[in-house]
């Protein structure tokens, strides 16, 4: 190992004679039927990433589609009900097979069990059913598509929904459903795994962030998700029988749809970002080499966002009839949540404050998630204020605050995620100057993409519009513009991490030196994850422990 | 709002002839764009602090600068800091926007009223002199204007981003929202909520005519009859007048002069009777029975459209005296003695 002070804590095995380790979980059994029967949380995890990723690139090829029309103020690329579908198709894809799972489902369910010490999650069959229930989840969104699309919005709105449509409602909201369970199930499963499966000396304050996050997002999870089953059970039920309780004409209540929906709909932005911040907490400590900053304040934020999360839900319906004094409060609390997430994003930037600062790829895309985030959570405090939200909601405003949270935010965790833990996941390192351009090219193309929809929102632009005035032209040619370069933001990652599995450099147990219990063990992992029950001994991000460590293997190996 | 009031114009219609920004055509506009740049500042402080942050940081303490970390616990002082400012920040920002909102949402008492009925892909805009309106709306400038609407079908959203102002058009539910149109020209209106195929194709636009252009507009447009006439209409052909007669015996509370008052209904509660009651009244009568009377009356659900509704509310709302009911009862009962109408049913019969 060079010790020289160069601008990289990069430190990799002599590759003249490094392997990857002769036993550990990819090559533990073969076959394919091995991976579809496993328990092991690190398969399960990897078949996630693989179906996330599938599921990703559709939404993807949507999101295009839906930016293709929108380069022209006519409706002249696909006709009306067609891009109605590319919408609903992209956003239902988007949430609830991408963002909802993506972090927690593969980089979770892949360290969560390590990071503690424990060899598996509590239920590993659950775990493993889980992911049948996002994929039979994935199928009947696929079957959705396929027979003909459906066309309702994400959002399901009643009656549009329960009356007025005949596209395929149904199968799209079973698919919803079952996706749901596959949720509820890996929440209670991180639950359980982080009550009662630590490690002897893992306190709970001495738990990495990323679990503490992770907790958070599973308490949401299996709190909100079942009210979303129950609303979407009710809009097939008034579908298919009438039973009325959405329908005014037989007494129902048609804004009890969306108050149900948003009760797990807000939360569930919260199920997104979560584990993504849990993941900059990672890797903002580790290329700084220092301890995250205020880490109870970091810890409790996240409980906090969990808490104050589910009672802010109507800010989604301030112009929609509600009374004033409900109004009144469900701001008050939307600017409350707002607080331990600047919290969160100081306590990360005064993190590298006296730090010895490196800037590989993760580190990167952990900039550009504080850069865009911050961004997309300051314009949601001008949708929490209620004068202004009259203006901005129902606009490409809206859009591009979403967007700035859940790509800007949640997506460059993840890739921040995926890049920082690729070593330990395959044992290779992705190849960085690549990846560093990779990074770059998404943020440009992010900005490009998503500011000008600031913009078009303040103008009164509507969302989910097929055709629009033609002043507003530019700025949605620039958006489109954005969108291409964003699309081969991604495509790159996908190409070269995939060339990496074979050609990339052997990583070592700890190519970052970091701190976490993940990294002291072989990369790529034994099934069993550690050979004996290992003692949490000190705190987390204890870098001195880290430099004792290595010192005395180096003096006992020699 | 503390800049000068020339500095302001100058910088709201620079930015709106940069196609940048929506014109300030309405009252209420230049109070929400305050917030809006208000809002704005933040956002471009706020970010530029962070980004700030990481920059100098990122310099100091690279690792080629600053070989060796130093640990640091945190510090409650620098936490606190940054967690009692931003939180007066967006207090400050609950506030104002509370402010502005009862401000936009909460009409003043001279608005005159206009109905807009929302439906699957059009507006339809009634003004109580009769006039009615496809995807256009004529108000006059410098007069407040209070839209009365509702959704025959789905949920529609009628928004005029050149006015600032934006309200959900719910079925089943009158919700309301009001401007003053302080410059003449031609809007956009939008359907702002996805109601389905052709959601893009619901849009129209706003006309503001200063108020002697109205005037003409007024008189141009008049389909011969006023909402309150076509409600009369509908009062009698429906039967309403067989009971509600205002008479002492009759069956149905006295309707005139019923709206704007409070009634106590047989369960006890107290009803302010506005808009939405009376129709809420018509369509669902056994949940609104006015104390001393027995529930009687049928449901409408079905029988009458958003349109008819609209007619009959209208027609309550001015309704000072029963005089003309009773007169159309007269007629149709002196009807009764003439021996080539039917025996029964004839409350129904409509005399022109």
């Amino acid at each position: 190992m060079s010790a020289a002070i160069g601008n990289t804590i990069l430190s990799l095995p002599d590759q003249a004679t490094a392997q990857i380790p002769k036993r550990n979980y990819i090559n533990n059994e073969h076959g394919l039927l091995s991976w579809l029967l496993t328990g092991d949380h690190k398969r399960i995890a990897i078949l996630y990433l693989i179906s996330i990723t599938f599921f990703f690139f559709i939404g993807g090829a949507f999101a295009g589609l839906i930016r293709l029309e929108l380069l022209t103020p006519q409706p002249d690329l696909v006709a009306a009900d067609t891009y109605n579908k590319f919408f609903t198709m992209h956003g239902i894809i988007m949430i609830f097979l991408f963002l909802v799972p993506s972090v927690p489902a593969t980089l979770g369910n892949f360290l969560i069990p390590i990071m503690l010490g424990a060899k598996d999650l509590a239920f590993p069959k659950i775990n493993l059913l889980s992911w049948y229930l996002y994929m039979i989840g994935g199928t009947l969104t696929l079957a959705a598509l396929v027979l003909g699309g459906v066309d309702t919005g994400w959002t399901f709105t009643t009656p549009l929904s329960t009356h007025y449509l005949n596209t395929h409602v149904i199968t799209a909201a079973t698919a919803i459903f079952i996706a749901g369970f596959s949720s509820i199930f890996t929440g209670l499963n991180f639950i359980v795994t982080i009550h009662r499966m630590r490690c002897p000396g893992m306190t709970w304050f001495r738990m990495p962030l990323f679990v503490w996050a992770h907790y958070a997002a599973s308490l949401l999870m299996v709190l909100g998700t079942p009210v979303l089953a129950i609303a979407l059970v009710l809009v097939a039920l008034e579908r298919l029988f009438g039973i009325g309780v959405f329908d005014p004409t037989k007494g129902g209540d048609p804004l009890l749809f969306q108050h149900l929906f948003w009760f797990y709909s807000h939360p569930a932005v919260y199920i997104m970002i979560l584990p993504g911040m849990g993941v900059i907490s990672e890797v903002i400590s580790t290329f700084s080499r220092k301890r995250v900053f205020g880490y109870t304040a970091v810890a409790f934020s996240s409980v906090a966002i969990a808490l104050f999360g589910f009672f802010v839900w109507e800010h989604h319906m301030f112009i929609m009839g509600v009374s004033n004094y409900s109004a009144l409060v469900f701001s008050l609390l939307t600017m409350l949540v707002a607080v331990p997430s600047a919290i969160k994003i100081f306590n990360w930037a005064f993190t590298l404050q006296k730090g010895s600062i490196t800037f590989e790829t993760p580190m990167l895309y952990a900039f550009g998630f504080m850069g865009l985030f911050t961004i997309g959570g300051l314009t949601g405090v001008f949708l929490g204020s209620l004068g202004m939200d009259i203006h901005l909601t129902e606009t490409y405003f809206i859009v591009a605050h979403f967007h700035f949270v859940m790509v800007g935010g949640m997506l460059m965790a993840f890739l921040a995620g995926v890049h920082f833990w690729w070593p330990k996941m395959t044992g290779r390192m992705y190849p960085e100057s690549l990846s560093k351009l990779a990074a770059v090219t998404t943020f440009i193309g992010f900005n490009l993409t998503f500011l000008p929809q600031f913009i078009l929102g303040y103008l009164g632009m509507p969302r989910r519009y097929h055709a629009y005035p033609p002043e507003f032209q530019v700025l949605n040619v620039l958006s489109t513009a954005g969108a291409t370069v964003l699309g081969i933001g991604y495509m790159l990652p996908m190409l070269y991490l995939a060339w990496s599995l074979k050609y990339g450099a052997i990583a070592g147990d700890n190519p970052w030196q970091a701190t976490g219990l993940e990294w002291q063990i072989q990369s790529p992992p034994l099934t069993e994850n550690f050979l004996e029950t290992p003692i949490m001994d000190h705190e987390a991000y204890d870098y001195e422990w880290l430099t004792n460590k290595t010192k005395k293997e180096v003096t006992t190996v020699g | 709002m503390g800049l000068s009031p020339v500095l302001w114009q100058f910088m709201v219609k620079w930015l709106h002839a940069s196609a940048l920004f929506p014109a300030e055509a309405s009252g209420i506009s230049p109070y929400v764009d305050a917030l809006y740049f208000f809002l704005l500042l933040m956002t471009v402080v706020g970010t530029a602090l962070v980004a700030v942050l990481l920059l100098v940081f990122s310099i100091r303490y690279r690792r080629e600068k600053n070989p060796v970390a130093t640990q640091v616990e945190g510090s409650t002082l620098l936490e606190a800091t940054w967690t009692i400012i931003p939180l007066a920040i967006f207090l400050v920002t609950f506030v104002w926007g509370a402010l502005l909102y009862f401000r936009i949402y909460n009409p003043p008492a001279n608005a005159m009223n206009i109905y807009v009925v929302g439906k699957q892909w059009m507006w339809k805009a009634e003004h109580p002199g009769g006039q009615h309106e496809i995807n256009a709306l004529h108000v006059p400038m410098g007069q407040p204007v209070q839209l009365t609407m509702i959704s025959q079908d789905v949920f529609h959203s009628f928004s005029i981003p050149d006015f600032r102002i934006k309200r959900e058009v719910i079925p089943g539910r009158y919700s309301t929202v009001w401007f003053e149109a302080t410059q003449a020209g031609t809007y956009h209106l939008f359907c702002t909520q996805y109601c389905g195929t052709q959601h893009s194709g619901m849009v129209g636009t706003i006309t503001v005519l200063t108020p002697d252009d109205y005037k003409k507009w007024l008189q141009q447009s008049t389909s011969g009859m006023s909402l309150a006439q076509n409600g009369e209409r509908l009062f009698a052909s429906m039967g309403c007048n067989s009971c509600h007669s205002g008479n002492a015996a009759a069956r149905g509370p006295n309707l005139a002069g019923v709206y704007g008052a409070k009634l106590t209904l047989t369960d006890g509660s107290q009803m302010l009777v506005n808009d939405a009651y009376l129709r809420d009244a018509i369509l669902n009568p056994s949940q609104h029975v006015t104390a001393g009377f027995a529930p009687i009356m049928p449901t409408y659900q079905g029988q009458i459209s958003e349109d008819g509704l609209i007619d009959l509310v209208e027609y309550i709302k001015n309704m000072q005296s029963n005089y003309r009911v009773q007169q159309t009862q007269v007629t149709a009962e002196s009807d009764l003695a003439a021996p080539t109408t039917p025996p029964q049913g004839t409350n129904e019969t409509v005399k022109p």
